[in-house]
């Protein structure tokens, strides 16, 4: 951090006093917790004293944010959480989403820790070292926006951007305890951002408040040429209808698949949640298990043709975790992919049938509470599984058909948190964020600051 | 439909170097255990998706539209 950003002017306005303070809380606590690779303090006091000399508004005035750094922010390489991509040339315009992220008042804090290509549920990074959990340094954040679920959840900034393609907003949303949005598939552009797979790519925010989760949401919204998948629909802002609360939605817990390989907590954080909504009744969802193996030879094989070339010219300048899944998906045969396309399009035929029957379906976002560093295994319904991959069993069948979902996170004890993913049908984020809000309104879920 | 078959552990190896082969890819002698550890697993899931009952005229997704 530069001299300027530290110290506060006396003569400093609202927003630069937010800003000084935020960069000076990370300052201290960043380098124990790994959640930024990137801060840029000097724009975040020019954008503060912008703000406050201007007078400027916006629905996101006073707010601080920072990016995935998969996100391009100007003069930054985008490195993905990559060593090979931070060689490439410093990014020359920010991502779209930060754009509109400023255009909206929000600050820009920096850059944050993610794992490598996004092919990751940890938040481990072998270049960068791992984000860490701010409510137990041990223990794992959850990926691959690692960074971002521990920014917030540190109290670093108030909102972050992350990406999800498998679960990587929900699962350190879950980790770390705040709230995360997966929007629809192609709500949010992804213009200026690295990919992973591009089938299933989605981009949102985590946030310590569902309110703040809605604002930054509605100001993200909107179409853009730039990225093939965005939506030409119009923006449906869900912050108006933060309040309405849950009267008239139909609300079940998701059973079978998604209620088997998990610890009781996990179940339990899904009980509360559905006890306080009312929700009595219990849907299966068919060939869940099948959805998820789908998604998971589609981002292996999809994933391994991104980074093809880099695969066969840099094999060692990978995290070998990651090289090695890639590798090994490259080698699949193309009829398995396909096969797997064509059950995406049946998978999202039954899933619509049983949103004919309800509003909102209820499931866990992990099976577990965050897992130690370096964990490498866990049990799970009597099996051990490796971590990396498994962390992502709820969230992977929900992201393969684009579903929008909220993870508002449910501490049980004064232990860790876990997450519950509030899933909606296509295009109803603001029914997601509605039932996110109840469940903070009536004390259900939250975040917690940690003591540092 | 049938199921596809699962692999022997040489088999799949013999699956792995050949398609590495074709794909211009090495595989490090320190990253095979991981790298068949991972085919296994994929080819895992693939199996399971093969096994369905696919309707010939159900189409792929491959850009989704919700």
């Amino acid at each position: 951090m530069t001299a300027s950003a530290s110290v506060k002017s006396q003569s400093s306005g609202a927003m630069e006093q937010t800003v000084s303070a935020a960069l000076a809380r990370i300052a201290t606590h960043d380098g124990r917790v790994g959640a930024f690779t990137d801060v840029t303090a000097d724009r975040a006091v020019a954008a503060a004293r912008a703000q406050d000399a201007s007078g400027a508004g916006g629905p996101l005035a006073g707010v601080t944010f920072a990016a995935k750094n998969l996100f391009d922010i100007a003069g930054l390489p985008t490195r993905a959480g990559s060593k090979i991509n931070r060689e490439r040339a410093p990014a020359e315009r920010d991502a779209e989403l930060v754009r509109r992220m400023e255009a909206a008042g929000a600050v820009l804090l920096g850059g944050l820790n993610m794992g490598e290509y996004a092919y990751d549920f940890t938040g481990e990074n072998v270049h960068d070292g791992p984000s860490r959990n701010p409510h137990d340094l041990t223990r794992m954040t959850g990926g691959s926006s690692g960074g971002s679920g521990a920014a917030v959840a540190a109290g670093f900034v108030d909102v972050a951007l992350g990406s999800d393609t498998n679960g990587s907003i929900r699962v350190p949303s879950a980790l770390c305890g705040c709230f995360g949005l997966k929007p629809t598939y192609g709500r949010l552009t992804r213009a200026g951002t690295f990919p992973f797979v591009h089938s299933f790519d989605h981009v949102g925010p985590l946030a310590r408040s569902v309110r703040l989760l809605s604002l930054a949401y509605d100001a993200m919204q909107g179409p853009d040429a730039a990225d093939a998948a965005t939506t030409t629909r119009d923006p449906e802002p869900a912050t108006a209808s933060l309040e309405d609360g849950v009267a008239g939605l139909r609300i079940a817990t998701l059973g079978g698949y998604f209620a088997e390989k998990g610890e009781p907590d996990c179940f339990e954080a899904v009980a509360r949640v559905a006890n306080s909504l009312g929700a009595d009744r219990a849907v299966t969802l068919p060939e869940a298990a099948r959805a998820r193996a789908a998604a998971y030879v589609i981002s292996a094989t999809e994933g391994a043709a991104l980074h093809l070339d880099r695969l066969r010219t840099r094999p060692d300048d990978f995290d070998p975790a990651v090289r090695d899944r890639l590798i090994a998906g490259a080698t699949v045969p193309a009829a398995f992919v396909a096969q797997a396309q064509r059950f995406r399009r049946w998978f999202a035929g039954a899933v619509a049938k049983a949103f004919e029957e309800v509003d909102i379906l209820i499931a866990p976002a992990t099976p577990c509470r965050a897992p130690k560093l370096g964990q490498t295994t866990f049990t799970l319904g009597g099996e051990t599984l490796p971590v990396r991959p498994n962390l992502g069993l709820f969230t992977q069948p929900i992201s393969f058909i684009g579903l929008p979902v909220a993870a508002v996170p449910v501490w049980l004890d004064d232990g860790l948190p876990l997450g519950v993913q509030i899933i909606a049908p296509p295009w109803r984020e603001a029914d997601a964020l509605r039932v996110a809000r109840a469940l903070e309104r009536d004390g259900v879920a939250g975040v917690r600051v940690p003591a540092f | 439909m049938s199921a596809v078959p699962p692999l022997s552990p040489a088999e799949l190896e013999a699956h792995l170097d050949a398609a590495t082969a074709l794909l211009g890819l090495t595989v490090a002698p320190e990253a095979r255990a991981s790298t068949l550890a991972h085919l296994a697993a994929t080819m895992a899931a693939a199996r399971l998706v093969s096994g369905f009952a696919f309707d010939d005229e159900l189409e792929p997704a491959p850009v989704f539209r919700p």
